[in-house]
């Protein structure tokens, strides 16, 4: 039996733990956010999420097969990941096209570019998100209007602003907060919290995006320091302006559900690939996003500030890690 | 209740406390006993036999060859057969005196019989060089020669015994086992070893796993001046000294020191209980409790073993090594170190042997860090595990040195919990010793 031994330096246990494990836990997560969108725009949410996720999928197999040459790295999960992500975050009428290239980006540039999983600086599906926005303006702001299933049909072409957008243009055009919110498009609270909004695919509905994030919380796929930083820093600078001056600036409430801020607290700044590695920095990463996140919305030329925000603070993520280092024990 | 513990980092691995509940039985000596000469941090012992001497059990083989250094007696009744190089646990050949064994007699002046002496007659003085005579380490596994221990350095002032009945690693049950039988015997040690120190206070630290034994120690203790029970959180590595230390006292040994500077010392309750045996019985520390156990055995043991004893010896008497073994792993499955050879002896820092099915025994495939930072959060020393393994790989020694690579404790934790199956631990390893290697070379200059 002599030769037989396996000879290796400790630990000789490990936890059973895999990033396949990890990457599935965040798509079981986005399961009722997916079931809300489907509920609301019915084959369009599922053949927009199809061709992502298929398209992500699909770039990262070719990629790694015939230009990397390496071990595939599809069964991971992490491409779907992004998939779902990048679905989330466009119109539920995007062609089919859009959404590929949106996929190619993602995976091809954001992610495969700088050596597959685990080497991307920046959110993968952000980095999509932002390139279409930037790229197709006209197809990714127009959204069509919420439609729940076995409810009376409304014409198909209707779309509308968000309610972000709704309040970006009020503001523009000198309307008064109160002239804002009487909008007979804009969505009320309870409307916001359960779905009833424009938006893109993953932002209709808080609560369905709570959800996920609680499993992600017991499943240990997520620590707090990233999302309660982000939430409680956007909240309070969005609570601030709002004290200051409440017929010019919306309330932090509004802010906190509507658009993207939800989806982006839980399931993108919280992207263990881009975000910094250290509970004190991942706090000051959370601060950063939060407080760009609402500079752009309160004060820039897009409505909405998350994408924008946390690429940023992507970017920062390696100052943040020599800046701040773990409590050290002993010293 | 609230169980105090340390407050950065940690794992939960599985306990697999296989053989708790197995009584400690004495393991017959077998035919023949291959004794090391190194079985102590320090210098080798000097061989004091020859060829073909008759030896008693408990007879001195090897005197102590240094300050940090440590006596080697004889584990069995016999005749050397031979003085020469033998494989142990650490894969190598190292010097080992070879007896081959007959009928068991003790020397001349160790007591044997089970009566417990209670009463302490001897001074500081003589305690300490009677715990340098009979040879004994720290039985924890560090195997730090303990008289050296007892002689607080000038300036440093001892104010606590800690006694480390924590026994955070999975499946290893021999201290456990040990407080449960021997549980006034240790105390009487404990107590010896708080004279040696001059401290007033004593505070045994056991993890809650361990309820029994918890609850039998608390009793006893209560007939004991100045020692207290504490009852730990179970988490790993909850045993490592700076980790207890933390827990008991909430006191931090400063980077780079020694526990004194905290005003601690800690010693095992394995090493308590040779204490009492060396002061209150004469009686040199030539066996200790063994667990031998895993999920490819058939009968997880704990056994009382005779130093030198080969590991094949424990595994045959454990039910035999299964087909499916893949690793036999010295210590526990965290720290422990995978074996070359079932023919190692068993040395005075043995607290376990483990035998890993083949399917356990492999590690996973490697994969890209996804930089999940769950390394980082479970680090006990507060430091970056995925930064200093690629240091190491990059060769960054300045770099890694910075980032406090010396202050690793190896618990194993950063490699355990990496969900890309990392090897972060092997790389540190290889940065601590080149690290550590410019430091010695800056000392000199």
């Amino acid at each position: 039996m002599n030769n037989l031994l396996t000879i290796s330096g400790s630990p000789h246990v490990h936890t059973d733990e895999s990033i396949k494990k990890i990457m599935f836990s965040v798509v079981y997560a986005m399961v009722p956010a997916m079931l809300v969108s489907v509920y609301f725009f019915g084959l369009d949410a599922v053949r927009v999420i199809g061709i992502s996720v298929i398209a992500c999928v699909l770039v990262e197999y070719l990629i790694q097969k015939y230009v990397i040459k390496g071990d595939l790295t599809i069964n991971d999960g992490s491409a779907i990941v992004t998939g779902v992500l990048l679905a989330f975050n466009v119109p539920a009428n995007l062609p089919a096209w859009i959404i590929v290239v949106g996929a190619i980006v993602s995976i091809g540039v954001a992610k495969m570019a700088f050596g597959g999983i685990g080497k991307n600086p920046f959110n993968p599906a952000l980095v999509g998100r932002v390139f279409l926005l930037i790229s197709f303006p006209a197809q990714m702001t127009s959204w069509p209007l919420p439609k729940p299933l076995f409810a009376e049909t409304i014409t198909d072409t209707i779309t509308g602003a968000t309610p972000l957008g709704l309040l970006k243009e009020g503001q523009m055009a000198g309307k008064t907060m109160e002239q804002i919110m009487a909008d007979p498009n804009m969505p009320d609270y309870i409307q916001r919290m359960i779905g009833f909004q424009t938006g893109s695919l993953g932002e209709m509905s808080a609560l369905a995006l709570l959800l996920g994030a609680i499993f992600m919380f017991i499943r240990k796929v997520i620590t707090w320091h990233i999302p309660l930083s982000y939430l409680v820093s956007s909240f309070l600078f969005a609570g601030i302006f709002w004290v200051i001056d409440p017929t010019h600036y919306a309330d932090p409430f509004f802010h906190l559900i509507t658009g993207g801020l939800m989806l982006g607290i839980f399931y993108m700044a919280t992207d263990m690939v881009s975000s910094p590695m250290t509970p004190k920095g991942q706090i000051v990463f959370g601060i950063g996003c939060g407080l760009l996140t609402m500079i752009i919305r309160l004060w820039g030329a897009y409505p909405e500030g998350v994408s924008f925000a946390i690429l940023i603070m992507n970017a920062f993520a390696p100052l943040i890690n020599k800046a701040f280092k773990p409590t050290r024990f002993g010293l | 209740m609230v169980l105090s513990t340390f407050k950065i980092g940690g794992v939960h691995p599985p306990e697999n406390k296989l053989s708790s509940g197995a009584a400690i039985r004495p393991l017959p000596i077998p035919g023949r006993v291959f004794v090391p000469i190194t079985q102590h941090l320090g210098a080798p012992a000097k061989v004091l036999v020859n060829r073909g001497d008759e030896v008693k059990t408990g007879q001195l083989l090897a005197k102590s060859s240094g300050f940090i250094s440590a006596n080697i007696h004889s584990p069995a009744t016999g005749k050397v057969f031979k003085i020469e190089e033998a494989v142990d646990q650490s894969g190598y050949k190292r010097m080992a005196v070879i007896i081959d064994t007959t009928d068991d007699v003790w020397a001349e002046g160790i007591d044997t019989s089970p009566d417990i002496i209670r009463e302490i007659s001897l001074s500081r003085e003589e305690i300490i060089q009677r715990i340098n005579d009979m040879g004994i380490v720290g039985l924890g596994g560090a195997t730090f020669p303990t008289h050296v221990k007892m002689m607080v350095p000038d300036g440093k002032h001892a104010e606590y015994l800690i006694i480390n009945g924590v026994e955070c690693e999975p499946y290893l049950t021999s201290d456990h086992r040990l407080m449960l039988e021997n549980g006034e015997e240790m105390l009487i040690g404990t107590s010896i070893l708080m004279k040696a120190l001059g401290v007033k206070k004593a505070m045994v630290g056991i993890e809650a796993n361990k309820p029994d034994a918890i609850e039998h120690i608390t009793k006893l203790a209560a007939k004991f001046q100045g020692i207290t029970v504490h009852a730990l959180k179970v988490k790993y590595p909850q045993g490592g000294e700076k980790q207890l230390i933390k827990a008991l006292t909430g006191r931090e040994v400063p980077s780079g020191k020694l526990p004194i500077e905290t005003g601690c010392v800690v010693d095992n309750v394995g090493t308590a209980y040779a204490v009492y045996e060396a002061v209150q019985k004469n009686k040199p520390l030539i066996e200790r409790v063994v667990t031998i156990t895993g999920k490819a055995i058939k009968t997880p043991s704990n056994f009382k073993v005779r130093i030198g004893t080969p590991i094949q010896h424990l595994i045959e008497h454990a039910g035999g090594a299964p087909e499916s073994l893949g690793k036999l792993i010295g210590g526990g499955p965290m720290m422990g170190k995978a074996l070359v050879s079932p023919e190692a002896p068993i040395v005075k820092g043995s607290s376990g042997i483990l035998l890993m099915p083949a399917e356990e025994s492999k590690r996973t495939t490697v994969k890209n860090c996804v930089r999940c930072s769950r390394c980082v959060s479970v680090c006990p020393m507060g430091l970056e595990p995925y930064l200093l393994a690629q240091y190491a790989g990059l060769e960054m020694w300045e770099n890694a040195e910075k980032d406090r690579i010396m202050d690793c404790i190896e618990c194993g934790s950063c490699h355990y919990i990496c969900p890309s199956g990392r090897p972060l631990l092997d790389y540190i390893r290889l940065g601590k010793a080149s690290v550590g290697k410019i430091i010695r070379t800056r000392g000199k200059n």
